[in-house]
């Protein structure tokens, strides 16, 4: 027997004045699913999640629960929960922020209380229902988001970037928790991130959002190691590579990419890998620099976009790598089509997943 | 004139410390009017201010540059238009509420209604929006949504409360123009500061103002202790 459908979006338009966000979406999440909603920035993801999360409503399109449309917020509201991208709590104590939503519901104050206290329990933050929420790190306050989620016992939650603002360590928490609360509570999840390698080691399904449409759908491990059509020029904005890794020891490994280009990173990796090096992370010079960088790459500027706040440049450097900088050093580096440029960056820049 | 002022802190402090049973009475009526129109403007500004803080709908800067326009409203002026109303042969006139306690509640809550719903806006509009959203993903009803705003803006709405309380109470022309100043019914702080002054009993006049500003003092602190405290 097939896997019940448990959310399901037909024909979805959202509109803010005259700008689409989202454009005839149409997105199936069966039960249980691990989705990741993956698209650059402004590609109407968060749009879309909070849509499904009844939040907002759509211009136009239909929402359709366990094969039942639907027609008031309040039903799908109750049954599922979204985790925001910057953690949001009220002000108060951490019990009351994780009591609020299990009180609406109603229920009895030794109810509340042994959910409460479960779901902190799940979190790592047993003993902090009396700490001031306010006062507490991005981390933990994310953590609160989660353990609001688990107490409320949701059959979906929704992950809108959740771990966007964390430093590593609180990531990586984060993402155990979340994938604990899809594997072992079977809470169908849908998470929105521009982080491919999050979205590989947490979602078994991927969809590609890209201009506020629904470009491609599929697993997530096919789709991201051997990208094609929209995903593949989604990719290659993103400067994702696939490689193979040689440790070299002292934690540095050495990655060689496709035409042989080699680029180093400061994560201990054998086999096949993709690499990826954030546009923003690459420091683009007219002549070699003395650096502790370990990356420096020769290569020829192919292609100039401006994007409002910021130029995007694609320089040739055996492998495409598209750069982002800001129009004072465009300007000043009097940068055109077919200038030689040195692409530098950190071995801790690259991500390897 | 010094010497008046000095015999006016004096005798300020031996009518209070006495228990004045004319000033006592006055003040009483002065707090129960001014709360009174208070309590009324709160209740219609604060659901106005918590539309116009969270909800977004055509019009609605109009809508606050307008009650902002109106903060600055003459007490006088609103007075004599109060007056004309509930004037017997006025639009309002059945109510029988001219010269009544209850005419100067109402019309204070009118003139204090403008501060109340722009400091709510304000402090509603400072809430982050995505409180509004947390609440709903955590279930919540738009209702019960606006509710939590309201609670995040706690200190603010208390500010509200007290700056509205404090122009009612310290207001002379509504006060005069509607409750007439009669001994022992509409007789209020301010209207008895004036009367008192102009007859030329300053001593008299500044006791009472300065009971007036100890009042203003304390509410005040009374209201940043208990906001203070969240």
């Amino acid at each position: 027997m097939s896997p019940m459908i448990l959310l399901e979006t037909r024909d979805l338009i959202k509109r803010y004045g005259d700008a689409v966000v989202l454009d005839k979406v149409n997105l199936e999440v069966e039960e249980g699913d691990f989705l990741a909603l993956v698209g650059p920035n402004g590609a109407g993801k968060t749009t879309l999640l909070r849509i499904m999360g009844a939040i907002e409503r759509p211009t136009s399109g239909k929402i359709y629960y366990k094969g039942e449309i639907v027609g008031g917020a309040e039903a799908l509201r109750r049954a599922s929960t979204m985790v925001f991208q910057r953690a949001v709590v009220f002000s108060g104590s951490v019990y009351e922020n994780v009591a609020y939503g299990l009180r609406l519901r109603g229920l009895s104050k030794g109810e509340v209380d042994r959910r409460v206290g479960e779901a902190l329990r799940q979190v790592g933050l047993e003993g902090f229902e009396r700490r001031n929420a306010g006062k507490l790190s991005g981390g933990e306050q994310q953590r609160v988001s989660l353990a609001r989620a688990i107490a409320l016992d949701v059959e979906l939650l929704l992950l809108d970037e959740p771990t966007a603002n964390l430093d590593p360590r609180s990531s990586a928490i984060m993402e155990r928790i979340i994938s604990w609360i899809n594997s072992e509570r079977r809470v169908t999840t849908v998470l929105a991130t521009h982080n491919l390698s999050q979205a590989e080691n947490l979602s078994g399904k991927v969809a590609l959002l890209m201009d506020g449409k629904l470009t491609q759908m599929g697993d997530a491990d096919q789709l991201l190691r051997n990208p094609l059509g929209p995903m593949r020029s989604f990719v290659k904005r993103e400067n994702i590579f696939l490689g193979e890794a040689v440790p070299e020891g002292d934690g540095i490994t050495s990655i060689v990419l496709q035409n042989d280009l080699k680029v180093v990173a400061a994560t201990p990796m054998r086999g096949k890998v993709i690499a990826r090096v954030h546009p923003e992370d690459i420091i683009v010079s007219l002549s070699p620099i003395a650096s502790s960088a370990r990356n420096v790459l020769r290569g020829e500027v192919t292609g100039i976009t401006d994007r409002g706040g910021c130029v995007m440049l694609t320089v040739n450097a055996g492998n495409e790598f598209v750069v982002r900088i800001t129009h004072k050093s465009f300007r000043e580096m009097g940068l055109t089509l077919g200038t030689s440029v040195y692409l530098v960056f950190k071995a801790s820049a690259v991500e390897v997943m | 004139m010094v010497e008046a002022i000095i015999e006016g802190f004096e005798k300020a402090f031996q009518l209070i410390l006495s228990g004045d049973p004319e000033v006592l009475s006055i003040s009483a009526r002065s707090i129960l009017i001014s709360g009174t129109a208070t309590l009324l403007a709160a209740a219609w500004s604060l659901p106005l201010g918590l539309v116009i803080g969270v909800r977004s709908f055509r019009g609605k800067r109009i809508v606050r540059s307008t009650f902002n326009a109106l903060l600055g409203i003459p007490a006088v002026a609103l007075g004599v238009i109060l007056y004309l109303a509930l004037s017997r042969s006025g639009p309002l006139g059945f109510f029988h509420m001219l010269y009544t306690p209850l005419g100067i509640a109402l019309g204070q809550a009118i003139l204090i209604t403008p501060i109340a719903v722009s400091f709510i806006t304000s402090a509603i509009e400072s809430v982050d929006p995505e409180i509004h959203r947390l609440a709903k993903t955590l279930g919540a009803s738009e209702t019960e949504a606006s509710f939590a705003v309201l609670r995040e803006s706690t200190g603010g709405v208390a500010l509200a409360v007290t700056a509205s309380f404090n122009r009612a109470v310290a207001e002379l022309g509504v006060a005069l123009m509607i409750g007439g100043n009669i001994r022992g019914s509409t007789r209020v702080l301010t209207t008895a500061i004036a009367m008192e002054t102009g007859r030329g009993e300053l001593a008299l006049g500044i006791a009472l103002a300065i009971i007036l500003l100890l009042l203003v003092a304390a509410i005040s602190v009374l209201m940043n202790v208990l906001g203070g405290r969240r």
